[in-house]
């Protein structure tokens, strides 16, 4: 059994603000499972056993940018202990985490809990000396804790942590406490190795598609090949005959079968023999929705979203402009491990096994479908194989839980990689036209960029509303996140999918930056990096337009343009150093620098051109991101994103065709592999900033790094994703 | 009834002979550190050893198996100390973490055939195992490192 000190959690909740706990009545979760041993709590994130184990709630879920061994590193610098000692678990879904959603993305985890993550290891580490200094009766300043411990050097006295937790965690709270300041620090801007490293290099770490519990079946949907499409019949009779099968029946959004294994689901799945209905109305097809674009680009003005200055004058006055468009594609995020969720129905609760960056809206939702109270519902957060924004998305739990609700029985649902891709919300295609214009002394006078795009939100909110508020209030707060989801894009634009366009920093005296709202109707949505992924290709692609219409140096046009940025000019500077920009031997390399999430990054790209084949062969990056927590996950990170950008870059896209998307798997949307991939080196300015974000930023950047060197190189302007040369062939 | 050892162990098996591998050891034998990626062999994910040879358990039907050692990631060392898996934390290899099981195992099969292998070597048998993590170059380090460690430990 495991043991809660009571009040000590209470008093900890008291005053565990940091950002954490919204109002002071809020519960704190659980104390996480320690066996035999008796865990104390200090606030929701961090526990003690008196067998001197440490816990840390990670309310920021592990899908592999680092949040496991960053949050042990804030909480251990302030405690004393070595963070490797820190036993780090998913947060259960639970209100203590709410704020106002217990969600994970936006590249905030570091950057969010720097201080509040600290402050729990500083005041858990005052209560410890407390308690230790009424326990052997002298000053508290006479005490001093190192590495796990409380000394008391006079008497030559040691007490470990989990020897005082139960008399500490009942000591006052303290209202205020000290911090390190950066000199101080001993582990942060360490780079000791993550410490979910052993267990994923063993095969012992568990995601959600790892769940097991006795009697689970494996649940596989036939979805109509249209979103909104409805069954009109099937025949289970072949399924149900085959070994393990053991179910067959509808759900709101297909056919579900049920075996003993995956393998049998599949092969039930297939004999279905399942007729749809499909929607009536416009089927979404990529070349149709091209021509639209080129359309709207040139009949539309667009909504406002700057005008500095005069952008149709400046325009009309030079001697040299620039009038061009660009065209992005749809990506599927394709995490490695395909879609999963488990749901295990109880006498009055039920479980909820899933990799997901929305643990409050999963909770949410399930109990919703379920008609239990949140409370009712236990989600158990595993390590996602892979988030990158699609696990923002609550439609697989919620497919999860109709499926266990006609079930009555434990059900893990499992989509097929081509499942995955039929169903994703995509990072959408957009369309941008760029004008611009360059005076006499080849100094930048006009950008002028109108793009053409969906909204991020409609999908992103829609279930969003019910998880914010009280369980009475869900109904209608779904509906007024609904409906923020559908207005709000009329009368904002595009929402996220222009961010980066319209705050490009380049000092232009006259800038107009204007978008219209087109909605492909299929599901878009949150890919690594949102908006900026499209459009750091764009506006980077276009500065370096402007820069070899002036006749200059790209990496000197945009210094020239960036006095005001000095982090932009930091990462500028660094980079060029870095990668021997400029030098004699360097004819192939491609500039871009793009702000995201907070963070600055500079990436030169060196490229080789075969026949039609483009191969990029380094990239070299600068990163300003205020304080590397551990520069080894940093650089791990923008290496990651440089990966992921690059393969939409130069690999692969998602087309549609009769409202339905055309590639299925990996062999028609490949990804880069190890072959393919550029050596990356990644150079950190340093600074004693609060951290920005890293899990998104090297995204960005690197299509247009490589467009830029595709230009260097050949001479060709490539201004569609993803990157193509014309062929050579005569 | 289909027998195999499996990391060693003498396994039997009631299933249907064309399950494939990947979920007889999931589903059936309960280790899941074979992980599922794209169930047609492009990704990697489900890499296993077949009498030491790497293969696709996604595609190996489990018949093929019959009479013959099954090995995986959890099967790979007993304390889960190989060379590779010491690399792999050292250099804190895993993001996501996902396709790692798959990833050692085909880099496991290349170093019991190539002792030092080239970065060619390594291309040529890593890239049928997709990392949609980025971690290329972090895993052909940690494969020269792993290399480098069963020299110093074969020649001390």
């Amino acid at each position: 059994m495991t043991a809660l000190t009571r009040r000590g959690f209470l008093q900890g909740t008291a005053v565990a603000a940091g950002g954490l706990v919204v109002g002071c009545a809020s519960p704190l979760p659980p104390a996480p499972l320690a066996g035999k041993a008796q865990v104390s709590s200090f606030d929701a994130w961090l526990h003690i056993t008196n067998d001197d184990r440490i816990l840390l709630y990670a309310d920021k879920v592990e899908m592999g940018q680092g949040t496991f061994t960053v949050f042990a590193t804030l909480v251990a610098e302030e405690l004393e202990v070595d963070p490797q000692r820190i036993e780090v678990r998913h947060a259960p879904a639970n209100d203590a985490f709410k704020q106002p959603i217990q969600s994970t993305g936006g590249s905030a985890s570091a950057a969010g809990r720097f201080i509040p993550l600290r402050e729990s290891g500083a005041r858990a580490r005052e209560m410890l000396l407390a308690a230790a200094a009424e326990r052997w009766d002298v000053d508290v300043e006479a005490l001093r804790a190192e590495d796990g411990a409380v000394l008391h050097d006079a008497t030559r006295r040691r007490a470990r942590y989990g020897e005082l937790a139960e008399d500490a965690a009942r000591q006052k709270v303290p209202r205020e406490v000290a911090l390190k300041s950066p000199e101080e620090f001993r582990w942060i801007g360490g780079e000791f190795p993550r410490v979910d490293a052993a267990v994923k290099a063993r095969g012992q770490a568990t995601y959600g598609i790892d769940a097991r519990v006795p009697g689970l079946l494996t649940a596989v949907v036939v979805r109509p090949p249209l979103r909104g499409g409805r069954v009109i019949s099937f025949d289970a009779t072949a399924a149900t005959a085959l070994p393990g099968v053991e179910a067959v029946f509808e759900v709101p959004t297909g056919v579900a079968v049920l075996a003993t294994n995956y393998w049998r689901a599949r092969k039930g799945a297939a004999l279905l023999a399942a007729k749809f209905e499909l929607p009536e109305g416009r089927r979404y097809d990529s070349a149709a929705m091209r021509a639209e674009h080129e359309r709207l680009l040139r009949e539309e003005d667009g909504n406002e979203l700057r005008h500095d200055g005069d952008v149709g004058e400046a325009l009309e006055l030079a001697p040299v402009t620039l009038d061009v468009e660009y065209h992005t594609t749809h990506q599927a995020h394709a995490t490695m491990e395909p879609m999963n969720c488990t749901v295990v129905p109880g006498e009055d609760h039920v479980d909820v096994y899933i990799g997901t960056q929305t643990p409050g809206i999963v909770q949410d939702v399930v109990a919703d479908i379920l008609g239990l109270s949140r409370s009712q519902v236990a989600v158990h957060t595993e390590f996602l194989g892979g988030g990158f924004g699609r696990r923002f998305f609550p439609d697989v739990p919620a497919e999860a839980a109709e499926v266990a609700k006609r079930a009555g029985a434990p059900i893990k649902l499992v989509y097929s990689r081509e499942d995955d891709i039929a169903n994703d919300f995509y990072r959408p295609a957009t369309a941008h036209r760029l004008r611009g214009a360059v005076d006499a002394d080849g100094h930048p006078t006009a950008w002028h960029h109108h793009l053409v795009a969906p909204s991020l939100i409609k999908y992103m909110v829609s279930r969003m509303g019910g998880a914010m508020g009280p369980e009475w209030l869900r109904g209608t707060l779904n509906a007024l996140a609904g409906a923020a989801g559908s207005v709000l894009p009329g009368m904002l634009g595009p929402v996220l999918s222009h961010e980066g366009a319209q705050d490009q920093p380049y000092a232009i005296e006259n800038v107009r930056v204007a978008s219209t709202l087109w909605d492909p109707d299929i599901h878009v949505g949150i890919w690594r990096s949102v908006g900026h992924s499209n459009n750091g290709f764009v506006v980077e692609s276009f500065i370096d337009e402007l820069a070899h219409a002036a006749g200059a140096d790209p990496a000197s046009f945009r210094r020239g343009l960036l006095a005001e940025h000095p982090r932009h000019l930091a990462v500028l500077d660094l980079v060029v150093e870095k990668s021997g920009w400029g030098t004699s031997r360097k004819q192939n390399q491609g500039i871009a620098i793009y702000e995201s999430f907070g963070t600055v990054m500079a990436e030169v790209a060196e490229v080789s051109v075969r026949g039609d084949e483009i191969r990029v062969e380094k990239v070299t990056c600068a990163v300003h991101c205020g304080t590397a927590v551990n520069p080894n996950l940093v650089r791990a990170q923008i290496e990651s994103g440089v990966i992921y950008g690059l393969t939409a870059a130069i690999k692969s896209q998602i087309t549609f065709r009769d409202g339905m998307p055309v590639e299925s798997n990996f062999h028609d949307y490949p990804m880069l592999r190890m072959n393919e991939a550029p050596q990356i080196e990644v150079h950190i300015v340093p600074s004693n900033d609060p951290p920005t974000g890293v899990g998104e930023p090297g995204t960005p950047p690197i299509a247009a790094a490589v467009a830029n060197a595709v230009f260097a190189t050949t001479g060709q302007r490539l201004r569609e994703l993803p990157l193509r040369l014309a062929t050579t062939d005569a | 009834m289909i027998e195999f050892t499996l990391n060693g162990e003498p396994r039997a098996i009631e299933i249907e002979p064309e399950t494939p591998l990947l979920w007889a050891i999931r589903d059936e034998l309960g280790l899941t550190g074979t992980k599922f990626g794209c169930g047609i062999g492009q990704c990697g994910a489900c890499t296993i050893h077949l009498d030491g040879e790497p293969v696709r358990g996604c595609l190996t039907p489990v018949s093929a198996a019959a009479g013959r050692a099954v090995t995986t990631i959890e099967g790979l060392d007993p304390d889960g100390e190989h060379p590779l898996q010491r690399a792999w934390i050292e250099l804190s290899v895993p993001q996501c973490g996902y396709c790692q099981s798959g990833q050692i195992m085909s880099a496991a099969a290349l170093l019991s055939g190539n002792a030092a292998p080239s970065d060619a070597d390594i291309d040529d048998a890593m890239n049928g195992n997709i990392c949609r993590c980025g971690s290329y170059g972090r895993i052909r380090a940690a494969i020269h490192r792993a290399a480098a460690l069963r020299e110093e430990e074969g020649s001390a």
